[in-house]
């Protein structure tokens, strides 16, 4: 054998079992993250799919490709997977199951027959969604707003609605297993400030998950109530007012922007300082930026209903407490930025990625404030602007993010190694193809193209003709990964058990890890992110 | 106080199982968040009719439920301190009592949905609630009404499943896990009781001052 001497002596978690009943039966957190892993990126490719038919119907200003109400079910399809399907059980149920446990030297979740049902459930909301999308679709957004969705669509409206309910109590359990791990498994030593950052990301996400989740599932049974019985509280022919849903549904999904966002930070924490060589600038405030990110969240809901008709002053007040939100993600930003200052960088690819994700975000952030004030955003609302403005957050910055994570975390997870050189160009060609499809959205709205519509006028053709073909570039590095990731599990080469040299405790484990982590418990007293050129690595 | 030693790794499954269940009250405060929310802005949008809905619920049936369910949290709270005193017997009779009083809560419960039948209160065709003016916004209140007290009941219905899976657990266990069981389900109880403390005012006595 070539590689040195693993850590551990026990068999790695991949060879406990090859059958599939012993995967979709294991209480092993390592083994969930696989299963989330394999659901996700089903999803991702079905929601990239919508994607991809929506781009293409809108390289011609007339209607060609598929008329105005396959338009709508494409859009609404593609917003409902990539939002519950894949965004926000992305980076929480793949890295916070695999890596969260390790990284604090825990032997598994605090939960672990709870975790498996999380991942049962996620995969029952998920055929609730798919067969609602075979039977025909649903034509509401992925918002659905009401009177809309509660009297006048045609549509698999409560199919939906039942799938994205059973995806959130996933989700409800999986923050409240995360919580009470890192509250009670953390290894010797290690207080709350000895954290990896990553680990304070995903319990910020926990909260919010655990919080936010609960009102979206009550809103949608609200609403559901409403479309089966004819009677409730949003339709205003019956006495009702349909900006109560706008509140409600908003409440939940602000805050769930911030639970794709959050692991990304995280992701981006452990990476960069790792390929920079050096400390994370300003640990404490990178920890309390996500704090305060995460308790902001929850007051931001009604920049989302500027132009709804809901009061002005109220309006002021949430585009005030909107900007707030500046200020943690800048300190972020900033912190990154410092870290790189001075540090050895290599680029191989997690770190392309991260700084990828860190030029996107900011883009993103840059835009969100001008959707933050009110004049601004009244011209721009609905437009392709916000379109741009939320894909640089949830593509640009979460899939750049989870595709670092995926590629930081691979030798860990498979004790195999990735082909560097692909992965380079990959991370690369997503980038420019990222680009060169969502930065026209921006002239676009700019312009005044509205959001949802098939067709449009022939001034815009140039710009979506861009932004098409920058989906087409997209769509080449998204499968890339796909190919030498799955050629790597067969004929990478075998990982040592720390290949980048990198602090944390999942690092000092074997690569793939034993079914229980360590074999010895891990000390937790290290200072986080010790990157000092003399201090000897363990390797 | 436990006749067991301590004992460190059941220390920590104690922690886990509190915190856990602590987390999982406050997910659960926030799934009755909307419902409380939709109320506020139901009276504050139409107060009148809001205060004549309220003034038509069944004050009695209300005020005995109240009552049945602060015995109940109570019974639980004796539950818990004779396990924790190694009184099995007891523990058990005391939970026998919880769960007839969950039982006797939603009988009447169920007997006040009935009234509500013949009443046409029941959110649909042929609500009619005679002393309000605005019958849309009623029936909004009654909506509001069936919506979170059924959500209660479910919960309450999980609730005396649990208390009497402890209940049996406490036989067939003797350790200190199904004092743990009781203690976490114990909260689960006291939280659907302290849910109901707050709809019962909302829903049955706020509209009668006025």
């Amino acid at each position: 054998m070539s590689t040195p001497l693993p850590a551990t002596a026990a068999p790695s978690y991949l060879h406990d079992g090859y059958s599939l009943w012993s995967w979709i039966t294991s209480h092993d957190h390592k083994r969930i993250a696989i299963l989330y892993a394999v659901s996700i990126t089903a999803f991702f490719f079905i929601g990239a799919v919508a994607a991809g038919l929506i781009r293409l119907e809108l390289v011609t200003p007339a209607a060609d490709a598929v008329d105005a109400d396959t338009y709508n079910r494409l859009f609404t399809a593609h917003g409902v997977i990539m939002v519950w399907m894949f965004l926000i059980p992305s980076i929480p149920s793949v890295f916070g199951n695999f890596a969260l446990a390790l990284m604090i030297g825990a032997r598994d979740l605090a939960f672990p027959r709870l975790n498996l049902l999380s991942w049962y459930l996620y995969a029952g909301g998920g055929l609730f969604t798919i067969a609602a999308l075979l039977l025909g679709g649903v034509d509401t957004g992925w918002t659905f707003y009401t009177p809309y969705s509660s009297i006048f669509s045609n549509s698999h409206v409560i199919m939906t609605l039942l799938g994205v309910l059973i995806v959130g109590f996933s989700s409800i359990l999986t923050g409240l297993n995360f919580i009470v791990t890192v509250h009670t498994l953390r290894a010797p030593g290690m207080g709350w400030f000895k954290l990896p950052l990553f680990v304070w990301a995903i319990y910020a996400t926990s909260v919010i998950l655990v919080l936010a989740t609960p009102v979206l599932a009550i809103t949608l049974l609200l609403l559901a109530a409403e479309r089966i019985f004819h009677i409730g509280l949003f339709n205003p022919a019956l006495g009702g007012d349909p900006l109560l849903f706008q509140h409600l549904f908003w409440f939940y999904s602000h805050p769930a922007v911030y639970i794709m966002i959050l692991p990304a930070m995280g992701v981006a924490s452990e990476i960069i300082p790792c390929f920079a060589r050096k400390r994370v600038f300003g640990y404490k405030f990178m920890a309390f930026a996500i704090i305060g990110i995460a308790v902001i969240s929850f007051l931001v809901w009604g920049h989302h209903m500027f132009v709804s008709g809901q009061s002005v002053y109220a309006s002021m007040v949430f585009s005030v407490l909107s900007f707030m939100v500046a200020v943690p993600s800048a300190i972020k930003v900033f912190n990154w930025t410092a870290t790189l200052h001075k540090g050895s960088i290599s680029f191989t690819a997690p770190m392309l990625y991260a700084l990828g994700f860190v030029i996107l975000f900011l883009q993103g952030g840059l835009t969100g404030l001008f959707l933050a004030s009110l004049s601004i955003d009244v011209h721009v609302t609905d437009t392709y602007f916000v379109v741009a403005h939320f894909h640089y957050i949830m593509v640009g910055g979460s899939v750049m993010a989870y595709l670092g994570a995926v590629h930081y975390w691979w030798p860990k997870m498979t004790g195999r190694m990735y082909a560097e050189s692909w992965a380079r160009v990959a991370a690369l060609i997503i980038f420019a193809g990222f680009n060169l499809t969502f930065f026209p959205q921006y002239l676009l709205g700019y312009e005044g193209m509205p959001r949802r519509y098939h067709t449009y006028p022939d001034q815009f053709q140039v710009l979506n003709i861009l932004s098409s073909s920058g989906a087409a570039v997209l769509a080449i590095g998204y499968m890339l990964p796909l190919l030498y990731l799955f050629w790597s599990l067969w004929q990478g080469k075998h990982a040592p058990d720390n290949p980048w040299q990198a602090t944390g405790l999942e690092w000092q484990t074997s690569s793939p890890p034993p079914v229980h982590n360590f074999d010895h418990l891990p000390d937790g007293s290290a200072e986080p992110y010790d990157y000092t050129p003399d201090r000897a690595v363990q390797q | 106080m436990s006749a067991h030693a301590y004992d460190p790794a059941s220390a920590l499954a104690d922690a886990r199982a509190r915190i856990g269940m602590w987390v999982f009250l406050a997910s659960e405060i926030m799934f009755f968040g909307p419902v409380f929310f939709a109320y506020l802005y139901g009276r504050y949008e139409w107060p009148h009719a809001f205060f004549a809905a309220s003034r038509s619920t069944d004050l009695l049936c209300g005020a005995v439920n109240t009552a049945i369910l602060l015995t109940s949290s109570t019974a639980v709270a004796m539950a818990l301190r004779y396990a924790e005193g190694d009184l099995r017997r007891q523990a058990r009779r005391a939970l026998s009592v919880v769960m007839l009083l969950g039982f006797a809560f939603l009988l009447i419960k169920g007997y006040e949905y009935g009234q509500d039948w013949h009443e046409h209160l029941i959110p649909g065709r042929d609500f009619e609630l005679r002393d309000a003016a605005n019958q849309a916004a009623a029936q909004l209140f009654y909506f509001i009404y069936f919506f979170s007290t059924l959500l209660h009941a479910l919960h309450l219905l999980i609730g005396i499943g649990l208390i009497g899976y402890c209940r049996s657990y406490l036989k067939r266990d003797t350790g200190h896990r199904a004092v743990r069981r009781l203690e976490v389900i114990g909260l689960y109880w006291h939280f659907v009781d302290i849910i109901w403390i707050f709809l019962y005012p909302a829903l049955y006595l706020a509209g009668r001052a006025s």
